[in-house]
Formats: structure tokens, sequence, C-alpha cells
């Protein structure tokens, strides 16, 4: 590198950083977190089965457009000729939602491309061009992403109406218990995972700017503005949204997964 | 209660120099820069630090300890353990004058490219108004103390000399944001901002943020604001089309056509 801090005119320091603190633990976490999730959801995307134990069905699958099992189906099979799993007709939206969000950058930026790794450490990169190119410009499109996610956690919402129906007879453990509203982990898991993916979405940058950040005028739009002002507090978390959400959304495709193989029953409440 | 202080400064100028080692007595509640002037005034009588207010309001003795950009006046010694060596350089992402001095012209450069504030009309009794509201919002970027941290932690062109043409940086971002929320302001500056101060490098990594002594959230209520502006402006397609064809015409609020 000789156009950075090594370049002509610059201090000369033989380091590329003299930070002493452990600047490299949060990139490498989060290198380490990404990447399992990415394998786990590619995996889980890919396999086009165990995606639904009724009435629970995976939030990677849904919703299930695809030549799904019995029941999955809450919107019909427009894509029954799809040769591929499900998963892979509808993921691309959530998917680029996550991809383009502004915090999402940040940290795989700074994880997976090292530009920067860390704040005033030297990135490995001779040259840099930003999001100026293709096909980092596609970053310009969050906010369509945004509209789709919109459609994700109505739908995601919806299915966590579907998760306290009454239980099939084959499922049931116990005297009575298919009738009526039913509840169990699954129910809890997906309800606690719809909760964090709205916080996530409605936190978002481009939510903040829709809802009245693009304005030059606050006092003329007081409705904007206010809205404007509850996005803003949910913004400064929307980090930490956007890990739970990461997390929750592979708890209940796992816990799915386990129910649909076999592997644990549900743990009924009532 | 004093003690010892080890430390590590940079001497030297544009044609090389080097990290010297220091030790000097210092008191409890003293800051970097009280230890780099008892260093100047014992033992090393030619040190040059840039400095003035000893307030963190001057934004003056901006420099980088132990590797983290930070202002030496707002620096606590008691941040520190007492048998750590303080490691003092000047800021990497600018020409060094001589030790801890650095040549930020490039930032007044980038200032003057920056299109100022262009009011509209004032109101018929002769005044100008606006709500709180809108005076409000602005405020935040008006804490600004132009130490330029944030323009030196930027790997756009910490790292990459051959961006400084191209690019503003995040000081200057603010003050595009703050004008383009001004609500008289009549200039539309989306197309400037990304075409003269290069916006669409900026990929947004925080580090103008993390270092700003101020707290100005400079990414969140900033940049990316800007980076939205845009995308209203020359991204979005739904947009362009309703500008096309008629049926938008709010997008410019107050703006100057362009």
């Amino acid at each position: 590198m000789t156009t950075g801090v090594d370049g002509p005119g610059r201090a000369q320091i033989e380091e590329r950083t003299l930070r002493t603190d452990r600047w490299w633990l949060t990139p490498l976490a989060t290198f380490i977190v990404f990447s399992g999730f990415v394998v786990f959801a590619t995996v889980r995307a890919f396999m086009g089965r165990d995606y639904f134990a009724e009435p629970y069905l995976s939030p990677f699958y849904s919703p299930c457009l695809g030549d799904c099992v019995e029941g999955a189906s809450d919107f019909g099979q427009p894509f029954s000729w799809w040769p591929l799993s499900a998963a892979l007709i509808i993921l691309i939206f959530p998917l680029g939602f996550r991809m383009t969000c502004y915090y999402y950058r940040k940290a795989y930026y700074r994880a997976f491309w090292l530009s920067p790794p860390a704040c005033a450490v030297a990135e490995p990169h001779s040259a840099y061009s930003g999001e100026t190119r293709f096909p980092l410009l596609v970053q310009n499109l969050h906010r369509y992403f945004w509209y789709a996610a919109i459609v994700v956690g109505l739908i995601l919402t919806f299915d966590v109406v579907l998760a306290f129906r009454p239980m099939p007879d084959e499922y049931a453990v116990g005297d009575g218990e298919t009738s009526g509203v039913h509840m169990g982990l699954g129910t809890l898991l997906m309800a606690v995972n719809v909760a964090l993916i709205w916080l996530y979405t409605l936190s978002c940058h481009s939510c903040r700017h829709i809802v009245g950040g693009r304005l030059r005028h606050f006092s003329k739009h007081p409705v904007r503005y206010k809205l404007w002002t509850w996005v803003s507090k949910l913004n400064a978390s929307h980090p930490r949204y956007a890990w739970y959400s990461l997390f929750s959304v592979a708890v209940v495709d796992f816990y799915i997964y386990l129910l649909a193989t076999d592997v644990i029953d549900d743990l009924r409440f009532f | 209660m004093g003690y010892e202080l080890k430390m590590r400064v940079w001497r030297g100028d544009a044609s090389g120099g080097s990290l010297g080692d220091y030790a000097v007595e210092v008191s409890e509640g003293e800051v970097v820069l009280d230890a780099l002037h008892r260093l100047q005034a014992t033992q090393t009588g030619d040190l040059a630090i840039r400095w003035n207010c000893k307030a963190g309001k001057c934004g003056s003795c901006s420099a980088e300890i132990n590797g983290k950009p930070r202002l030496l006046c707002m620096t606590r010694l008691s941040d520190f353990d007492p048998a750590e060596t303080i490691t003092v350089t000047p800021m990497r992402a600018y020409p060094v004058i001589r030790d801890l001095v650095t040549d930020v012209s490039y930032n007044y450069e980038k200032a003057r490219e920056l299109p100022g504030v262009e009011l509209g009309p004032r109101d018929a009794d002769g005044k100008r108004r606006m709500m709180q509201v809108d005076v409000e919002r602005g405020q935040e970027f008006r804490k600004c103390i132009e130490c330029f941290l944030c323009q030196n932690t930027c790997h756009v062109t910490r790292d990459h000399e051959d961006n400084k043409p191209a690019f503003a940086g995040p000081r200057f971002f603010l003050r595009y944001a703050e004008l383009d929320m001004h609500p008289l302001d009549t200039l539309d500056r989306r197309d400037t901002v990304r075409e003269t101060a290069g916006l669409g490098l900026c990929n947004i990594t925080k580090c103008c943020t993390e270092v700003c002594p101020e707290g100005i959230k400079i990414t969140d209520n900033a940049i990316i604001p800007m980076k939205e502006r845009v995308v209203d402006r020359k991204y979005d397609p739904l947009v362009w089309l309703g500008n096309k064809i008629g049926l938008r015409n709010k997008d410019n609020e107050g703006r100057a056509a362009t």
C-alpha cells in the first residue's frame, strides 16, 4: 500500500495500526456468526423439506408458493411448477432487505471485506470505489426491499395467528386437546420472532426517511414528524434488532425442523 | 498522586521520523495534552503540538492516542493504566508538517467546494421565520467543532489518497445534511453531494461517528439521510417516473428546480 497511511508526506509509522485494544474481536465475531447463519440458512433453504409441522410454518418458507407439503400453502401454489425448494422463490426479499440494510452493510464491509476491519486500522485493498459502481450501486434499492419486508412481516404475522390453530388429532398429546385455540412453544417462538422482525423492519433507516426524514419542513407535517420521532427512537437500536431477529428466525426454523423430523415434540401450553 | 507516565511520541517531519520514548511526571486529573506540555517544558522544547482552548471546543489538538483518533485535551490519563505506555502520533490521513502537527488544508479546500446557504425571499414584514421544530433538527450538526477527527478516520481517504479530489468526507456531509434539511434553503444539493462530494464513496462503516468528540450521530443523522435523499433524486424509478409525467412535484420541497 503506497497511497494510504504509508503514503508520501504522511507521518512514517510502520504499523498499520497502533491500536492496543482488541479491535479485531467484533469483526471476527461478526464474521463467524454471519457465516454460520449463511451456511445454516443455505442448507435449510435448499433442503426443501422439514419446514412444516402443523400448525407451524418455517419463516424461511413463508409464504410457501411452490410445490409445498399439504397445509403449508396458505396463499396457494402459483409456483407449483418450480422444480427447486420453495424457499428459493421468496427468500430474495428478506435476503435483499438484510443485504442492503445500512447496519448489515457496515457489519459485513468490516467483517468480510475488511474495508476497513476497524476504525483507524488500515485496510488491505489498494483501490476503493465505495458504492459508486455496480454491483454495490444496488445498495440504493434498499427502500424497495423495505416495502417487500413490510409484506413479509404481514405474512409472518398471519403465520403466528395460524400457529394458534387447534392441533389435528394425530398431534394430540392428551384428551380433548384438539379443540379450541392452541398454543405451544412453537407459537411463542414464532410470536417473539415476528415481534423482533417488526422491530427490525420499522427501525430501518429507509423507513425513517420515508415516514418523515425526507421532509424539509417538519412543522408543516405534524403527523409525519411524530412518526419520524418514533421511528428515530427505534432506529437507535436498529443493529440490536438486526442481530436478535437473525437469531430468532434461525431458532424458529430449527425448532420446526426438529418437530418435522420427530426429534422432539412440541411443548404444549394449552 | 503523581506518577511517572511512559510515553511514545512521534517526532519528525515529511522527510521521516520515528517514535521516541519518554517518561514524564503527571498528576491526578490531567489529560494527555498536559503530559505533552510538561514534556515540551522539561525535555523536548521543540516538540510541535497544535492546541488552543484545552476545553474540547476549538478542535485544534486532534491526534492519535494508542492508535485511536482523539482530542489530546479531552483524553484523560485516568482512562489508562498508570503502568501503560501511551503512544501519541499525528493524524495519519494528512501530510505531516512536524511532530504532532499535520497539514489539514484538504478540509478547507473541501469546505470551499460546498455551496452555501441560499435563502428564499423574506416574509412581507421583512423577516424570515422558522418553526422551532425545524430549527432543532439542525442543532446537532452545529455542534461540530471541526476537529477533523472524522475526516482523519474515514478510510475512504485515510487508506486511499487518490480519493481525496472526489470525496468531501463526513464533516462536509454533515454540512450538506444541515443545509438540505434547512426549511428556508432553496438550493437542491442532492446532485452536488453525489457528484462533487462523492457521497457514494462512503460505505457507512460509521468510524466517523465512533470518533466524534461531540457525539454527533454523523452516519445515522446526516450521511444516511443524505444517501436516502440522493436515492429520491437519482435512483428511485417511481419518483423519476412521477416527475417525468407530471404526477409528482412535491419532491423538491421548496428547493429550486434543477
